[in-house]
């Protein structure tokens, strides 16, 4: 136990002093976050003062478009024909201009209105000019039809018109499911980021002890299963480490926003959901949005999820991790046949990834229930029945099997790839096939 | 004399053939034990099995008196591989901290084992460097400082002077000589006989998993001795003719000779100064190791083997 110790202290020490682990660990998440920034910042403040000249030929909108106060786009009136408006934007006086021919019919929409502005429009600022057109002449229409704005709004159905509920009388809100498939789904993705990267990365420092030699003089003094479980509780911690960091810093810095852009965060309060962003946050009404999304987070156990996380996160990591060690030994100076040793591994990865695709829709499907007991493909799939809450998404009963059977799933993958993992560390010069590793893993020797 | 070590039938096979075929063999405690082998003849299973990494198939091993328990008696053992290795990236004063806990040494102690023997070999100043940064004779000290820091009664070097120029692989002879005298035991394997012959007190030869050869070095100089004598004389040669001897090499005031069966080397001086030549030198030629083993080995299969062997 105490060497199990000593290699692991060893594994954690030299990952953790060296530079690209301080880089990744904190510069990642910050480069992450200024991105994050920049993007924000850069939506908000680019539509700022786009000055639009109207030419309202046909007194269409009698000198005003709509009552909305804005500072991104102005809209002003003023009569001129098409070769002074043009004479205008290339002065730069306008930056760009709306004309509405004489004689335009609202029904057919004919002579065609016509907007020109001095360069490509970018996709926020466009969107937004033609939303409040469209609104401005969908009004007008109405009117014309003799439907004022308040009888079309009042004969609109409201979102809550049908009252969702479960069979044990709990309001089933459709902001709530949205946001466990958030939250499923990001749970799921990094279990399965987790899975490969520090996989991976086991499986590299075994190589590495092969090719070096060293494992030789290793194991003349500590059992290669010790070394194995040192290598994998070292690294095991390494990435617990970098996640709590992750995590600390991804809050931290959120709360930093509003502090660095104040204009920002006021944006934010008041249009916080861009058009198609969010498919799960879409459901909600622009006005409350963040109000709905803030109770639909409310609704969600984060105590269960995180727990579930870490559970899964510890036992997916430990299971997959032995198998990666076992490849690594087999491995030779040549890093290619690790490749095709690996697929049988990244297989079930990979699968798992594809039923948690289903499982976040579908949390109680009999492909999503299989995946999430199936040791291989639990630590993934669980995830996201998990994030649709107990009972819910997944029984208590299920839950409990699931993380009985990755234990077992656990202790199984590393009593065979400590096996392997025996004979192939002192193997040198062949290539080894997978049929031979069966035979060390399955014969005694 | 107490043996350190003790093989007793000692047998491991592989899928296809035995690397280790009934070999046995002991071990005096303070002896530097030579270990010859061709390559491919069994030489890496047999240091594997006699350091625990591997376990025999059959047979006994006694360490110190005692059946063989690698889980404790790893301790006492320091392994110096053929193909060694040391983490390139690790600073070469936590490497060495490391290793030695890893044989058992607590904290402090391996801290002070490590600044002794650093001192001794002039290593102080690497202390913060990297492996990768070390010359290969410079990392050959580091692996052998690492191998017998925690006074290992049993120290198995696997051509240790590899890669050194003479005057570090002096200083590794010196050290070698020193623990011996101190009570470590030392198996020495390597394939320049010049070496051996000057180091080794005792030496075995296997050949295809076998024991072949067993006995000190000047036994088994005796024992291949084909009864060759260098005579060095002054003046002129003349003719020699005897029944007592042949020759078999002559020049201008040398000869060499090989005496014929039923004689002894007292006839041919008899002989000799009956011919009234002014002898200068007279001297038995021993085989060398390097002709036993030549000898020995040449004509088996040892090489072959070694490819049916993967």
């Amino acid at each position: 136990m105490n060497k199990i110790f000593l290699v692991a202290s060893r594994e954690f020490k030299t990952r953790v002093q060296k530079k690209t682990f301080l880089l990744s660990t904190i510069g990642l998440p910050i480069l992450i976050f200024g991105f994050y920034a920049l993007m924000i910042y850069f939506q908000v403040k680019t539509t700022d003062n786009f000055k639009v000249a109207v030419s309202d030929q046909s007194k269409l909108f009698n000198g005003k478009i709509d009552d909305k106060k804005s500072t991104e786009v102005i809209f002003s009136f003023i009569d001129a024909d098409t070769a002074a408006l043009n004479k205008k934007l290339i002065d730069k006086e306008y930056d760009a201009y709306l004309f509405i021919p004489n004689g335009y019919n609202l029904q057919s929409g004919e002579p065609q209105i016509s907007f020109r502005s001095s360069k490509a429009l970018g996709l926020m600022t466009r969107e937004k000019i033609e939303n409040r057109i469209n609104n401005a002449l969908e009004e007008k229409k109405l009117l014309a039809l003799n439907i004022s704005k308040g009888q079309l709004d009042s004969a609109r159905l409201e979102n809550n018109a049908i009252a969702f509920t479960t069979n044990d009388g709990k309001k089933d809100n459709e902001t709530k499911v949205g946001i466990s498939y958030a939250v499923g789904m990001i749970a799921g993705f990094l279990i399965y980021i987790i899975l490969f990267v520090y996989g991976t990365m086991v499986m590299r420092g075994v190589m590495e002890e092969k090719v070096s030699r060293i494992a030789e003089v290793i194991v003349s003094s500590v059992k290669p299963f010790e070394l194995m479980l040192g290598k994998i509780f070292g690294i095991g911690a390494v990435g617990l480490i970098q996640f709590i960091i992750w995590m600390v810093l991804v809050f931290g810095l959120q709360f930093l926003i509003p502090v660095i852009f104040p204009d920002v965060a006021a944006q934010m309060q008041s249009a916080p959901i861009q058009p198609g962003a969010m498919g799960a946050v879409n459901v909600a009404k622009e006005s409350g949005a963040l109000q709905s999304i803030m109770a639909g987070l409310a609704e969600i156990n984060f105590t269960l999820i995180i727990g579930c996380f870490v559970f899964y996160f510890l036992g997916g990591y430990f299971m997959y991790a032995a198998l990666f060690a076992a490849v690594g030994s087999a491995v030779n100076e040549d890093p290619q046949d690790a490749q095709s040793l690996l697929l049988p591994i990244m297989m079930p990865i990979i699968f798992a990834m594809v039923i948690m695709t289903k499982a976040v829709n579908d949390p109680n499907s009999t492909l999503a229930i299989f995946g999430s007991l199936f040791p291989l493909t639990s630590p993934i799939v669980m995830m996201a029945r998990v994030a649709h809450g107990v009972p819910d998404g997944v029984t208590v009963v299920q839950l409990i099997g699931s993380m009985a059977l990755l234990v077992l799933g656990f202790l199984g993958t590393t009593w065979v790839a400590a096996k392997i993992y025996r004979t192939g560390i002192l193997m040198y010069g062949k290539k080894v096939t997978w049929k031979e590793m069966w035979k060390w893993a399955f014969k005694n020797n | 004399m107490h043996n350190i070590l003790e093989l007793k039938n000692l047998q491991k096979q592989y899928a296809t053939q035995k690397a280790v075929d009934d070999v046995s063999f002991s071990i005096e405690q303070g002896s530097i034990f030579g270990l010859l082998v061709p390559n491919g003849a069994g030489k890496t299973t047999l240091l594997r099995m006699i350091t625990g990494i591997f376990y025999p198939d059959s047979g006994d091993l006694l360490f110190d008196g005692k059946p063989f328990d690698p889980q404790n008696d790893f301790v006492h053992i320091g392994y110096m591989p053929e193909e060694r290795g040391l983490y390139k990236k690790m600073k070469i004063g936590e490497q060495a901290m490391y290793l030695a806990q890893l044989k058992g040494l607590s904290k402090s102690e391996a801290l002070e084992k490590i600044k002794f023997w650093f001192k001794k070999f002039e290593m102080e100043s690497w202390w913060n460097k990297k492996v990768e940064d070390l010359s290969k004779g410079m990392s050959q000290k580091l692996q052998f400082v690492t191998t017998v820091l925690h006074e290992p009664k049993l120290i198995i070097l696997d051509e240790p002077f590899s890669g050194l120029d003479p005057l570090n692989a002096n200083l590794i002879k010196d050290e070698i000589y020193g623990l011996a005298q101190r009570g470590s035991t030392i198996i020495f394997s390597t394939h320049r006989m010049e070496q051996v012959e000057e180091i080794c007190d005792h030496i075995i030869l296997m050949n295809l998993g076998k024991k072949i050869l067993d006995g000190t070095v000047t036994d088994v100089k005796q024992q291949f001795k084909e009864n060759k004598f260098n005579v060095q004389f002054k003046g002129q040669p003349t003719e020699l003719v005897s029944p007592i001897f042949t020759i078999e090499h002559q020049e201008k005031q040398q000869l060499i000779v090989k005496i014929n069966d039923g004689y002894n080397s007292n006839h041919v001086l008899n002989y000799l100064l009956q011919q009234d030549v002014l002898i200068e030198r007279f001297n038995e030629i021993l085989p060398s190791l390097n002709d036993i083993f030549i000898h020995l080995v040449e004509g088996s299969k040892a090489t072959t083997r070694a490819f049916q062997n993967n």
